[in-house]
């Protein structure tokens, strides 16, 4: 046993290893601690030794998860000593005390860099560790440019050199900004010929980090890194402190060929070759060995390699290769190996097309799922993840289910949603789909997210033929004794909305059906209740006739329940009550739940978004990156490649449930049972326009009335075309103006649909581009010219669309400052040999930024009256007006979100109204609107507009001006009108496939 | 990257603990908990590498001592694990015979060696002899 050297750490230490227990070891510390403490005190007769000592008992202390704050000072302080031994103390306790966060470290940074640029070679490296080890951003603005020269100073020895290099990475990695390293690569260039290993290796993970950052400005240095890998494979020049058990520097090799990692490729046919003949010898010459230090190293050169060689896209002998050996390993005892060979299996799937080889080995991985050790069976369940498809989802699906029951908790959310998308994404059929998903929440509901549950609803809704057979499943559950409470959920709302379909079946009277969930509901939480009570509704409504005694057994319950302390229950219970004393009406009102709209999963998205935190962007991902930017055109040109139902399987025609995740479930199910009114009915409405995309052209009496202003834009465009509109593309425009959804445009052979969100100052549109014709549509283009106050993004629009098929392009909107302009889309295609090209207003307009607010007297008036003069509040009077009565008037301003208070103003022939208007620069700001009519003439008015927002006064007058003025007496007013149209009208799968 | 590293006994004491990332204290002491109860329970058998938070842990015993990495996620395990070896190597050589008790009582040399061996959270010099010269040099300084 070695003593400390220091008789008095030693002793503490000593006392501390004898304490019986934590109590006494406590008393010790603080005792020692006193005593430190007042020595620091009156620093008088302490000498270096003394303070030496204290400083590292404090380090002992804190070791031990003691607090020593009070000690941060000094030793802070005594990196300023001038004598080697107590700075070295002070620099390794600071870095071991204190991290980059800590402001008593900016009181050492004078200090700090006076011993980097100093002469004393020992001080520069304690300076260098600890700005390498602690350095934050203060320290990268003060010294990196010091650090720089260290490292390219030809006179400095090869100690301070490798740590000025990982200082510098440091330095760079924390702040990239802050660090210049313009023209960089020849420094980097000479840096990589340096002999010395260490340097050499220092270098190498600097270089990474650089390359990492920007590859394009280091291609000069892929030369060298091809010859460091030379050097090492020839063992040329590689003194034996070099290797490691025979193997010439194996972090070198492997840190190089990492670098390597980040450049796209190797154009250079003489260096790609040199690389492949290092490359080649490191796959075929890695042999298992006995030692299992050698053995370790030699195969982390060798999955390095791998790596290296799948990134390169080699020659296909050589993929096929390493495919090999990857089998090999996963199917070794050695733990280690077996690990390393499924995780590497997993990140070839992400870069090649290996997935039949890889295939191959299913039932293998399947073993290493069942494997005792998490570790591997992790790796196992990424890999199968990552190689399912709708060949083997069935396969898949179903062990990881199995496993599902005896894996860890820690791993069964992870299971759970990955088991879900992959029964999402390639489910063959749809009742499986259901199948698994119920499974799923009966084995482990505790750990099956409300996503999946919302999903599977989704899912049933869009999808009739799925709803007997869901139903029955959901019943089935309810039969079981206990069953989890998101199965009591989903069941309870696949019943209450299809259970009449199944009425027939011995059980499932609705009667029946009322009892078994009934039977649950005192096992049930609060959000579980609301759902229940919505399906005794439904229920109750589906009784045909109805059964009194039914009736009075729900009304009982929802009377019981009108007195709930929970608001959201209470309310329900007193809405349903009233809603099913209306007889007839109740039918309409608790109808089925309409479809919904097609959007991405968001379970996908999830899954995606769990993101690893890792110093340098990972080579892989940045490759995959790349990869993704063309991957569009790639899925378009294979469509043949999968079968038509993955495509509606895969849940593109399902609503994110996005928006739904911030809300409370109970809020969510209020909201999709369409109890909260225009919504629904609406859509129901605008798909159905949205979707006729056959029917008869210009549905309504066409407009050949032109619009002044943007509509001028329209026209130029069209008269090129030699394909013509066969809708009122300005009618379309102003419809879509006051309205969410619609059709934009249609022609012969595309019709573009639209779909909007608004929330604030944002917006989200999707534009639904449809080909109608049956062949491939070329050369898709969409550009948007945004006016200065909106900002648009366009997700990129795939260059062809497939015979019969619809694309989705969503676009985000944020609205910056008020203004009237108006965006354009530019769409152009071509068919055959004819270009198409048109450009079509987006109505992305400023009612769309309103929300309504209805004020009172008390509410309106000090409000007017405070925003007294211009420019925040214009008075026009406006002539030209067409003639329409005071209703209509107050229905066209109703529906642009400007809500007309009646009654507010005392005469009669006035009308008030107000809004809220959202946007970056104003935030939400109030407007109110005043007009006054005369009965005399209608033609004319005075128009008066208030905000807290010049701009915003000005552009809301001309705006109301416009439409006062503009709109023809022959379009009716767009009033909302709740009409709810045959649900198949409005589902798209099923008017596509009426195309078909 | 290397973001932290740890030696702890089997009871869960630490006897070295190096960080390359900012932390709290408070998070440092429960990093140390939760890597001690991840490492020390594991098979023999098993993998030396295991998931940890958003990184992964690569480990090591020896007899009674465990030594712990923490490395991103993207690294290279084998590599890794070897640097510990070689850093076991490296004290075995400046102890000779490095048992526990050594790195208890001369923890302040521990630090020293480490910060010759790995810096900003990677590997400085793989070369023991090169390591154990410079502590020479260092110790003849004092």
């Amino acid at each position: 046993m070695a003593l400390s050297g220091m008789r008095g750490l030693s002793v503490f230490i000593s006392e501390i290893r004898n304490c019986q227990n934590k109590e006494q070891e406590r008393l010790r510390v603080d005792k020692e601690l006193g005593h430190i403490r007042n020595r620091f005190k009156n620093e008088k007769g302490l000498t270096v030794y003394d303070k030496k000592k204290y400083v590292w008992k404090m380090l002992y202390i804190f070791m031990l998860g003691y607090d020593v704050d009070f000690g941060h000072m000094e030793a802070v302080s005594l990196i300023s000593a001038p004598k080697y031994p107590e700075k070295q103390v002070g620099y390794l306790v600071t870095s071991c005390l204190l991290n980059e966060n800590h402001d008593f470290l900016r009181l050492a940074i004078n200090t700090v860099r006076n011993d980097i640029i100093g002469r004393n070679e020992t001080f520069q490296c304690l300076a260098l560790t600890l700005v390498g080890n602690i350095g934050g951003r203060d320290f990268a603005e003060s010294l990196a440019p010091d650090v720089q020269k260290l490292l390219i100073s030809s006179s400095c020895r090869p100690l301070v050199k490798k740590k000025a290099a990982l200082c510098l990475l440091r330095l760079f990695r924390k702040n990239p900004d802050v660090v210049n390293v313009d023209g960089w690569s020849d420094r980097m260039s000479q840096l990589l010929d340096e002999r010395n290993l260490g340097v050499l290796t220092s270098s190498m993970s600097l270089f990474v980090s650089l390359v990492s950052n920007n590859h394009e400005a280091y291609w000069s240095c892929l030369p060298k890194c091809v010859k460091v890998l030379e050097r090492l494979a020839r063992n040329q020049d590689v003194p034996q402190e070099y290797t490691y058990y025979g193997i010439p520097s194996p972090w070198l090799q492997v840190k190089t060929m990492r670098a390597l990692q980040y450049f796209p490729t190797i154009e250079d046919p003489n260096t790609r070759r040199a690389l492949f003949e290092v490359l080649q010898r490191v796959l075929m010459g890695t042999d298992v060995v006995k030692n299992v230090n050698k053995n370790n190293a030699s195969h982390a050169v060798l999955f390095e390699a791998l790596a290296l060689v799948m990134h390169l896209d080699a020659e296909k002998e050589m993929m096929s290769q390493c495919v090999a050996l990857l089998g090999k390993f996963i199917a070794v005892r050695e733990p280690n190996i077996r690990y390393l060979g499924l995780e590497n299996m997993t990140r070839m799937l992400m870069v090649t097309d290996v997935q039949e080889i890889i295939k191959r080995h299913q039932a293998q991985i399947i073993t290493s799922l069942k494997d005792p050790d998490i570790s591997i069976r992790r790796r196992a369940l990424d890999l199968l993840y990552a190689m399912c498809d709708i060949s083997n989802a069935k396969d898949i699906v179903e062990e990881l289910l199995q496993y599902l029951g005896t894996a860890e908790f820690t791993m069964r959310e992870e299971l759970a949603l990955k088991a879900a998308i992959l029964a999402e994404k390639f489910a063959p059929d749809l009742s499986w789909y259901v199948d698994v998903i119920l499974q799923l929440i009966d084995k482990a509901g505790d750990f099956v997210s409300d996503d999946i549950w919302f999903r599977v609803v989704q899912f049933v809704t869009n999808n009739e033929d799925l709803q007997p057979y869901a139903a029955l499943k959901a019943r089935e559950y309810l039969d079981k004794p206990a069953i989890h409470e998101t199965m009591m959920k989903v069941s309870a709302y696949l019943l209450g909305e299809y259970s009449h379909l199944l009425a027939r079946r011995p059980g499932c009277s609705p009667k029946e059906i009322f009892s078994i969930i009934h039977e649950k509901l005192p096992t049930v939480s609060t959000p579980t209740i609301s759902i229940l009570l919505s399906t005794y509704a439904k229920i109750l409504m589906h009784s045909q006739p109805p059964d009194p005694e039914l009736q009075n057994q729900i009304w009982a319950i929802f009377s019981k329940y009108e007195t709930s302390i929970d608001a959201e229950i209470q309310q329900r219970a007193v809405e349903y009550f009233a809603l099913s004393k209306k007889g007839a009406a109740l039918m309409d009102i608790l109808a089925e739940m309409p479809k919904f709209p097609e959007r991405e999963s968001s379970l996908i998205k999830k899954a995606e978004d769990t993101e690893a935190d890792t110093a340098e962007l990972s080579a892989i991902k940045s490759r995959a990156q790349q990869q993704a930017s063309n991957a569009l055109v790639v899925t378009d040109q294979h469509p043949a490649n999968e079968p038509p139902q993955v495509t509606q399987l895969g849940m593109v025609k399902i609503p994110s449930i996005n928006n739904l995740e911030n809300n409370h479930v109970d809020q969510e199910v209020t909201q999709t049972n369409g109890i909260m009114g225009e919504v629904e009915p609406q859509n129901g409405d605008i798909l159905g326009d949205l979707l006729a995309i056959e029917g008869p052209p210009g549905v309504s009496g066409t407009e050949t009335l032109t619009e002044e202003g943007a509509l001028a834009l329209a026209p130029v465009g069209e008269l090129e075309n030699a394909v013509k509109p066969v809708i009122d593309i300005a009618e379309r425009f102003r419809d879509l103006c006051v309205k969410d959804s619609g059709v934009l445009y249609e022609d012969p052979y595309v019709q573009i649909g639209i779909k909007a969100e608004w929330r604030g100052h944002q917006g989200r549109l999707v534009l639904f581009l449809g080909n109608k014709t049956t062949s491939s549509l070329d050369s898709v283009h969409a550009v948007i010219l945004p006016p200065s106050h909106l900002k648009l993004e366009l997700s990129s629009v795939p260059e062809i669309i497939p015979p019969r098929a619809q694309v989705q392009c969503p676009l985000e909107v944020v609205n910056l400052c008020p203004s009237r302009d108006v965006a354009v889309l530019d769409f152009s295609y071509k068919f055959g040999t004819t270009l198409v090209d048109n450009k079509l207003r987006l109505p992305a307009v400023l009612n769309k930024f309103f929300h309504p607010v209805t004020l009172s007297a008390e509410e309106f008036f000090p409000q007017w009256r405070s925003l007294a003069a211009p420019p925040l509040k214009l008075q026009e009077v406006v002539r030209g007006v067409r003639v329409m009565s005071l209703g209509e008037m107050t229905n066209l301003l109703n529906s642009l979100k400007l809500i007309v208070s009646p009654g507010l103003d005392p005469n009669a022939n006035n009308l008030v109204a107000s809004t809220t208007f959202y946007s970056e620069s104003t935030q939400s700001m109030l407007c109110l609107v005043r007009i006054e009519t005369d009965p005399a003439d209608r033609t004319q008015l005075r128009l008066t507009v208030a905000s807290g927002d010049s701009t915003l006064t000005f552009e809301l007058k001309e705006f109301i001006k416009e439409q006062l003025v503009s709109i023809p007496a022959a379009s009716r007013p767009p009033v909302l009108q709740p009409t709810i149209q045959p649900i198949s009208s409005s589902d798209p799968g099923a008017l596509l496939a009426g195309l078909l | 990257m290397i973001r932290f590293i740890l030696l702890q006994n089997r009871q869960g004491k630490t006897r070295l603990a190096k960080y390359y990332i900012p932390l709290e204290e408070s998070e440092k002491h429960k990093v140390e908990y939760e890597v001690h109860r991840l490492v020390v329970n594991r098979d023999p058998k098993f993998t030396n590498f295991v998931e940890f938070r958003t990184h992964k842990v690569i480990y090591r015993r020896y007899a009674g001592l465990f030594f712990s990495l923490c490395v991103d996620i993207t690294d290279n395990e084998l590599a890794y694990l070897e640097c510990i070896h070689l850093f076991v190597e490296i004290l075995d050589h400046f102890f000779s015979n490095v048992c526990e008790l050594d790195l208890v009582f001369n923890f302040h040399k521990v630090y020293l060696i480490l910060d010759e061996f790995i810096l900003a959270g990677e590997l400085q010099e793989t070369s023991k002899r090169a390591i154990i010269e410079r502590m020479g040099e260092l110790e003849k300084q004092e």
